[in-house]
């Protein structure tokens, strides 16, 4: 393929799926059909803030009045598992 | 014949009920059967008769109407106490989250603040003997030992057996956990198992969901179901209201060395890994020592 503007030789470069040619002489870029949106939503996913984090019970700071000591950690639920029970149905 | 075939045995036919023996429990060296309408204990080997008695007499007391299922029978029968006592409906272990919350910590409260009973030498509650025991059984070279006897070392002197609870002079159940809770037919839920029933801090009563709270494990909507009816019920082993935990910090920690102990003696024994749950408890181990740093 060549250069619509100088007539230079073009190569192809794969960038994030999109494929991009460019002209070797004038380093002019040519974008098939549906890749400037596609360049276009790529760039937008790397400007949009993080999706916020996951809402956990014991994330959220404890209530007043029932606290969480330094040592502990946030609940976490579905780990009624293992020897859950065991521990806490036994001495 | 086994010894424990020849204790049911004897038990059963001590039981006098209708209905064949089965065994509930032989942990700790006590062994626990239903017959029929009436669960039978043969007390450990060690146990003192003037404790056991007084520890009946307690439960029994008026003040206490209505907080624990009351022994039908106490007696020596060879080389063992036994007790009859009424048989119940234990909380299902399926989902802790449904469990009766509410009337643990409503019996709880009115056991913490009854006035103390004159029945002669009032027990110690258990508590810091145990967790003194957990960490003594650890196998050497086990799996988070150092992790556990190193939060056990931090642990203040009264936490572990080496000095008197400094909060003394309150009754307390000295091992209550959920299956220590059963519904008897036509009466509601009751407190059982009377063995480490005795004065101490009764901070340690709330210290195994506590510890199961810290260690996220437990939902913070039932531990505040749990605290709400505890202080609605005037339960004073926690302030009334604010931050429960300087009155729980101790206690709780040390339940969390405790849990950690026994679960890593018995996969030790079983050749076997610590489980998640197991793990969440040596974790929190490490978080009390403040070994996670190194980690």
């Amino acid at each position: 393929m060549q250069c619509p503007k100088c007539h230079g030789n073009m190569r192809t470069y794969d960038r994030n799926g999109v494929h991009i040619d460019q002209c070797e002489m004038c380093r002019g870029i040519f974008l098939d059909y549906g890749e400037l949106e596609t360049l276009t939503r790529l760039e937008s996913n790397v400007h949009q803030p993080p999706p916020a984090p996951q809402q956990h019970y014991g994330q959220a700071p404890p209530p007043p009045g029932y606290g969480q000591p330094g040592w502990g950690q946030p609940y976490h639920g579905h780990r009624k598992h293992g020897s859950f029970a065991r521990l806490l149905f036994s001495t | 014949m086994t010894p424990t075939a020849e204790l049911v045995t004897a038990m059963t036919r001590f039981a006098d009920a209708d209905g064949d023996p089965e065994i509930l429990s032989t942990r700790s060296g006590a062994v626990v059967i239903r017959v029929g309408r009436v669960v039978v204990k043969a007390h450990r080997a060690e146990t003192d008769g003037d404790v056991l008695t007084a520890q009946a007499s307690i439960v029994r007391h008026e003040a206490l109407r209505g907080v624990f299922a009351e022994p039908l029978a106490l007696t020596r029968l060879g080389d063992r106490w036994i007790s009859i006592w009424p048989a119940g409906r234990p909380v299902s272990p399926d989902d802790p989250d449904v469990a009766p919350w509410e009337h643990a910590a409503r019996l709880l409260a009115r056991l913490h603040t009854a006035p103390l009973p004159a029945v002669g030498r009032l027990p110690v509650s258990g508590g810091p003997v145990r967790v003194a025991q957990a960490v003594a059984g650890l196998p050497p070279g086990a799996v988070a030992e150092k992790e556990i006897t190193a939060a056990y070392a931090g642990l203040p002197d009264w936490a572990r057996d080496r000095a008197p609870v400094p909060v003394a002079g309150r009754l307390a159940h000295g091992d209550w956990h959920l299956g220590q809770l059963v519904h008897l037919d036509g009466t509601g839920w009751r407190l059982i198992d009377i063995d480490d029933v005795g004065t101490g801090d009764p901070a340690w009563d709330l210290a195994r969901p506590a510890a199961f709270y810290a260690a996220g494990l437990l939902a913070p909507e039932v531990w505040a179901r749990f605290l709400d009816a505890y202080r609605e019920a005037g339960g004073c082993a926690i302030p009334p209201d604010g931050d429960p935990w300087p009155a729980l910090d101790v206690p709780a920690k040390a339940m969390t060395v405790q849990l950690a102990a026994f679960a890593v003696t018995k996969t030790h024994e079983d050749n076997r890994p610590l489980d998640e749950i197991q793990e969440l408890f040596v974790d929190a181990c490490r978080r009390i020592s403040g070994l996670h740093h190194l980690r």
